[in-house]
């Protein structure tokens, strides 16, 4: 499976680079898949060090049960950062909350320089819903249960965003989509409905999907979770090519390893809130909080 | 027997006939109508206009639970009276529409529930609006999830037509009872009027399979085959 895995061609750059553009209507004319780093940029970033996405007093309650209590988070251009901590902390809310597939109950979120809520007085002001959708667009979502459409073939669901979302010509959304095929190891499988395909396939389909929407922030919730153990290995193979793309990621996952390695950052979030945050390092090897020693103990067997 | 088929049968089988094919005309576009009914009905069901959803919940419990003859009747004899006087042949397809409508929206409602909800999910987070992610993820699925037992309802629905002739429209059995009327030979002519309903019924329910069949993509085959 990993001799699909063909080193990028993408980046020759080293890793970690500030991502340029922070316009976000910038993105799409000129980010075309593989040539992202290639074309001299005209400084249009005005500071490198501004976070991608900013997380301010995120707040969510669902009825009476609140889920995120408070956090604060900031992903800069071309991090890799993991949320790690125990089932039902509130991690996927979290997610789920950066791209609006949940309403915050209160709190700020930033992307790309657009505000897509504040509170004021207590009460949530969301932004317009194309404001949101234009903010989906560039930061999809890999979800535990791959959610692929069943109806359309590996390539279709790849390369449906690109043509409605993004407006591409189908000819060139179609190349597109099956060079990324190609690099997730699935070329040979591009007509196949996601019935036909395994856990890990249908996965690596998911993430060509995301990466088809030439995302400036990529989210993945449990990529692995859902998966037969054999099969784990190969999707955190793509993910790691994109992380050496220097794109920039937000993972939760409990594959320590795999966070250990590609991590920037790691936030261990528990009730609701982020309990400690830290390198890889910092927070594997040198845990502070009780109920973090206690999650990595219960995740080292 | 000898008169039967060779006297009564070449006598008014093809009046008879005629009534039939008002009996298939009436099913097919009260069917039509039912279908574009029952699918509107249930989009606005799963709307997040409350107002609305109460009037189209209203509408379907109504519908479904009043006898089909009286919704045909009230239509008939009590719209003439708000000054809307229909003919009887579309005072039936009005109330057939609005009756199988109502089961209908029930069935496209199911079905649109069925398709996974993740796939919702995975359109917006790939920035697709909500429209789009109806037009080209959920009702491509559910409408194919709801064709069998749509099929099921235009059964049905051929031979519930058979009510619209207490408000006179003139289709098979109304064709049937004026006959006899005339002869006085009512087992005879109720036995032809029988033989038609099912003949009609019987190659309708072969083509719905075949357009079951043919309707079933490759997605779901694919998905049987492994089930
Ligand atoms: N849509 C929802 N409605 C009600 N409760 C929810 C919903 N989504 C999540 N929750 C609750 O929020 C809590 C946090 O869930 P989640 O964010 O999925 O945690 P994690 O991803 O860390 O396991 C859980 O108690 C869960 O039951
Ligand atoms: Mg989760």
């Amino acid at each position: 499976m990993s001799n699909a895995l063909s080193p990028l061609p993408i980046s020759a750059s080293p890793k970690r680079k500030p991502e340029e553009g922070m316009d976000p209507m910038s993105s799409n004319k000129s980010a075309r898949l593989s040539i992202v780093s290639e074309k001299p940029q005209q400084s249009v970033a005005p500071n490198p060090a501004e976070p991608l996405l900013t997380v301010r007093g995120l707040q969510k309650r669902f009825g009476s049960h609140e889920v995120i209590k408070n956090i604060d988070l900031e992903v800069s251009p071309g991090s890799v950062t993991f949320l790690i901590g125990p089932s039902g902390g509130g991690k996927s809310t979290v997610l789920r909350c950066m791209n609006f597939l949940e309403t915050p109950s209160a709190g700020e979120i930033t992307f790309a320089g657009e505000r897509l809520c504040h509170t004021e007085k207590g009460r949530l002001h969301r932004a317009s819903d194309a404001v949101l959708r234009r903010a989906r667009a560039q930061m999809p979502m890999v979800f535990q249960h791959f959610n692929l459409f069943a109806h359309r073939t590996a390539l279709e669901n790849v390369i449906e965003g690109p043509i409605l979302v993004l407006g591409r010509p189908r000819e060139q959304a179609v190349a597109d989509g099956r060079e990324l095929l190609r690099r997730v190891g699935l070329l040979e499988r591009a007509d196949a409905y996601p019935a036909q395909l395994s856990g890990g396939q249908k996965q690596r389909v998911a993430i060509a999907r995301a990466v088809a929407m030439e995302p400036r922030l990529i989210l993945f919730d449990e990529p692995t979770s859902a998966l037969d153990p054999e099969l784990v290995a190969g999707v955190l193979d793509t993910i790691r090519s994109l992380a050496d793309e220097n794109r920039t990621m937000v993972v939760v996952s409990h594959e320590m390893a795999f966070a250990r390695r590609l991590a920037d950052r790691v936030h261990f979030v528990a009730d609701g809130v982020i309990a400690e945050s830290g390198s890889p390092d910092e927070i594997f090897d040198a845990p502070k909080n009780e109920r973090l020693k206690q999650f990595i103990r219960s995740i080292l067997h | 027997m000898y008169e039967f088929f060779f006297v009564l049968i070449p006598e008014y089988m093809p009046f008879l006939l005629q009534g039939a094919l008002v009996t298939v005309q009436i099913s097919v576009l009260s069917m039509i109508c039912a279908i574009s009914l029952g699918l509107l009905v249930a989009l606005g069901r799963l709307s997040n206009l409350r107002v609305l959803r109460a009037v189209l919940a209203a509408y379907v419990e109504i519908w479904r639970n009043v006898p089909l003859i009286v919704q045909l009747l009230v239509i008939y004899f009590s719209l003439p009276q708000l000054g809307i006087s229909l003919p009887g042949f579309w005072a039936g397809v009005l109330g057939l529409s609005l009756n199988v409508g109502a089961y209908l929206s029930e069935v496209f409602r199911a079905a649109i529930l069925s398709v996974e909800g993740g796939q919702k999910d995975a359109g917006l987070s790939i920035g697709m609006s909500r429209v789009m992610i109806y037009r080209r993820v959920i009702l491509p699925q559910a409408l194919r999830i709801a064709v069998p037992t749509i099929g099921g309802y235009f059964i049905a629905l051929l031979k519930d037509s058979a009510l619209v002739s207490y408000i006179a429209v003139n289709e098979l059995l109304r064709h049937g009872t004026i006959v006899i009327s005339n002869t006085f030979k009512s087992m005879e002519i109720y036995l032809m009027v029988a033989m038609v309903y099912f003949i009609i019924s019987f190659i309708s329910a072969r083509i719905v399979a075949h357009v079951e069949r043919s309707l079933t993509p490759a997605y779901l085959r694919v998905a049987q085959a492994q089930a």
